[in-house]
């Protein structure tokens, strides 16, 4: 199950460059919660704060704090930990081009020293079902490498292989922007089915995206959150005239 | 900023406020129809009514193809919705003109007769709701239309009291009863013009605030927040 994720003053910079001004925000377990806003806007550095990818930057630094679950990231809490609570999926799919289908989805585990066949093919295909492509690829598990899939298989592929390590909160940065019409529209049907069982928080520069998936919706605009809220409040009657501009597209 | 929508959502205002004048236009004449008996008037809102027709359609397909190709959000999208809104009640109260006009061209047909009831005065009252809603809307300001909801109860109490007096009317001299019916129906149809200025008025609210006042709900229940016009 999901876990909620709470994170209080978190200010983030690249150098002496601030990118996030002071972001608290709780995110509801089980829930799918979308970050808006320009590019720029500190929408993906914040995302890559959550599972402590924004320090592999040299010269970038965080302070505040996050929760997830009763996890503290900045707090003593080893990278490997956290990842293995925290699955990712970025804009690029970026499956492992020399491994099969089967070995993209089953590297997570592989890589935590797990070795028992027989369990390592009940979560690739149960991750591979979570993904929603087991069906175009189960005859070809072995033969075929992750990278002569399609954009959008390539995209589930990468989500199997994030839930084989049974995350708790799925980070998605703009898992959509590549993709055509018919493979997003798979990948949001996606998204609502694994809420149930993950905290999802997503980018997204697609603002009928964020209304279509995701229950609550943070609006980002110069590193700082200008608002927070349902997403139907941000989409119908926002309390901020900077989100009303953003979302009607005045500006951005 | 994106120029080819807010010429879009432009173009909409101004059909809407084109629509909203020939609906203004056809019941101010139906009622000077009435009180002076004027058939030329009549058919002039008879003729009127297929005008009403063809703007209500260019509204709603604007509307249409806006929400289809923009996917508008927050004040765009609520400015839409009461535009489609406001532009049936539009087309309801060109309806309630041709129905006072064909009933002038029945009450033509027989004796004049002194009635117990000023219509004139029910009609100016239901038509500045009308025109006040519609400034409300050309405005984009919340208490103009907050005004309109109050003058709603004036203008009930007034037919209250024609069918009262025309009732009362049709008992004691029954040989008006058919005069007296038909203007009890002219002020029923007045009552239910000064019911759409109602409506639109709530329509407003809801664009510029996001609140649904409908039903008696209060609009102070909605944030406060700054007119809107500007931005359409």
């Amino acid at each position: 199950m999901g876990v909620g994720i709470t994170v209080e003053h978190l200010n983030a910079f690249y150098g002496k460059t601030q990118a996030l001004f002071d972001v608290n925000i709780t995110v509801l377990a089980n829930h799918a919660t979308a970050l808006i806003g320009p590019s720029g806007c500190g929408k993906s550095t914040f995302i890559r704060c959550l599972n402590r990818m924004h320090e592999t930057i040299p010269e970038a630094r965080v302070e505040g704090s996050v929760r997830i679950g009763d996890l503290s990231v900045y707090n003593g809490t080893s990278a490997t930990q956290l990842r293995r609570r925290v699955g990712m999926v970025f804009q690029k799919a970026n499956p492992f081009p020399t491994m099969s289908i089967y070995d993209n989805v089953a590297a997570g585990l592989k890589l935590n020293g797990f070795r028992n066949r027989k369990k390592l093919d009940e979560v690739v295909h149960k991750s591979l079902h979570s993904s929603a492509l087991w069906d175009e690829v189960k005859d070809h598990l072995h033969k075929k490498s992750g990278a002569s899939l399609s954009g959008g298989q390539q995209q589930r592929l990468c989500i199997a292989r994030a839930l084989a390590v049974q995350p708790e909160v799925l980070l998605m940065d703009e898992p959509c922007s590549a993709l055509d019409p018919i493979s997003t529209g798979k990948i949001e049907e996606l998204i609502f089915q694994l809420k149930e069982q993950y905290t999802i928080v997503i980018v997204t520069h697609n603002m009928q995206q964020a209304a279509r998936v995701a229950e609550f919706t943070g609006f980002f605009l110069l590193g700082k959150m200008i608002e927070f809220d349902k997403t139907e409040k941000i989409f119908t009657n926002p309390s901020d005239k900077r989100t009303e501009d953003y979302v009607t597209g005045r500006f951005g | 900023m994106r120029t080819r929508f807010q010429q879009q959502m432009e173009e909409l205002r101004e059909k809407l406020l084109r629509m909203g004048g020939l609906a203004e236009l056809a019941v101010d004449r139906a009622c000077q129809a009435y009180t002076e008996r004027d058939l030329t008037r009549c058919q002039l809102v008879l003729e009127n009514e297929s005008h009403i027709n063809a703007a209500e359609r260019e509204i709603d397909e604007l509307a249409f193809d806006i929400l289809a190709t923009q996917q508008p959000a927050a004040v765009d999208l609520r400015f839409i919705l009461a535009v489609t809104k406001i532009n049936a009640d539009l087309e309801r109260v060109g309806d309630q003109a041709v129905n006072i006009a064909e009933r002038v061209m029945d009450m033509i047909e027989l004796p004049a007769v002194e009635l117990p009831v000023d219509i004139a005065r029910l009609a100016t009252a239901a038509s500045a709701m009308v025109r006040r809603a519609l400034e409300s809307f050309v405005e984009g300001k919340a208490e103009l239309a907050q005004a309109v909801l109050e003058m709603d109860h004036v203008v009930d109490r007034m037919r209250d009291e024609a069918f009262i007096m025309l009732v009362r009317k049709m008992n004691e001299e029954p040989q008006v009863t058919q005069q007296a019916l038909d203007a009890l129906l002219v002020a029923r149809n007045l009552e239910r013009v000064a019911d759409h200025a109602t409506n639109i008025s709530e329509d407003v609210i809801f664009w510029v605030l996001g609140a649904d006042v409908r039903h008696h709900a209060q609009a102070a229940s909605a944030a406060p927040r700054p007119e809107r016009r500007e931005q359409i």
